[in-house]
């Protein structure tokens, strides 16, 4: 399942609820992955985009391998503003043996990274800055650039 | 007529065109100064999936968007 909220995530809230959720479907493993926002760069917080179609669309094709894997796969992100040492990220898996559940967070963090279509901005001096530098150019992009 | 959408980051408003495949919608672009930065790092969507290539059939209506470099997290 995917859960989108406006604003920093209540994590412990969000833990307990997906873990009672399936305290009794029979996994060995609950692998969460929390996104914590660091007190560096003299930033006041994050805030994020999202372009909720794709990113759903992406989420299922994520949902249809965990099945494949006998798991399951959540996450939940904030749009607009989080500030520092607030969550804006929970990804978490389930899955009835640990080492399916501990390669399959990290290939999903890493191409959530990647392919998820959510924009990050630095929150300064209360300005919203593009954080252009950290960002992650979209497979297959480019090619309205061209030039004939 | 098909509408092209500019998301995240990209400051634009929609743009409605009367256009019949992505080459002309580049051309289009292209001379755009402000999007000088962005048409070389965006990815393209027509009606919400991700296409790969200029050589794209557009229908009435479709819908397209130019999505910038992500960093989700």
């Amino acid at each position: 399942m995917l859960y989108l909220y406006d604003g920093a995530l209540d994590v412990p809230n969000i833990l307990k609820t997906w873990y009672e959720a399936e305290a009794s479907s029979n996994y060995g493993a609950y692998i969460p992955f929390v996104g914590t926002v660091r007190d560096e760069s003299q930033i006041e917080g994050l805030s994020f985009d999202i372009y909720e179609p794709i990113l759903k669309s992406w989420f299922i094709t994520w949902e249809q391998k965990a099945k494949e894997k006998g798991a399951i796969i959540k996450m939940a992100h904030s749009r607009g503003d989080v500030m520092l040492h607030e969550s804006s990220y929970i990804a978490a898996v389930f899955s009835p043996k640990r080492r399916v559940a501990l390669e399959f967070i990290d290939a999903f963090v890493e191409d959530f990274k990647a392919s998820a279509p959510i924009w990050k901005y630095d929150l300064k001096n209360g300005k919203r800055i593009y954080a252009s530098d950290r960002s992650t150019a979209l497979n297959g992009s480019g090619i309205l650039g061209v030039k004939k | 007529m098909v509408k092209v959408e500019f998301l995240g980051p990209i400051q634009k408003e929609p743009l409605e065109l009367e256009i019949t495949n992505l080459k002309q919608l580049a051309d289009i672009l292209q001379k755009d100064e402000e999007l000088a930065q962005w048409l070389e790092n965006s990815a393209v969507a027509v009606n919400d999936t991700l296409v790969r290539s200029l050589d794209f059939e557009l229908k009435e209506n479709d819908k397209i968007s130019l999505l910038p470099p992500v960093c989700g997290g």
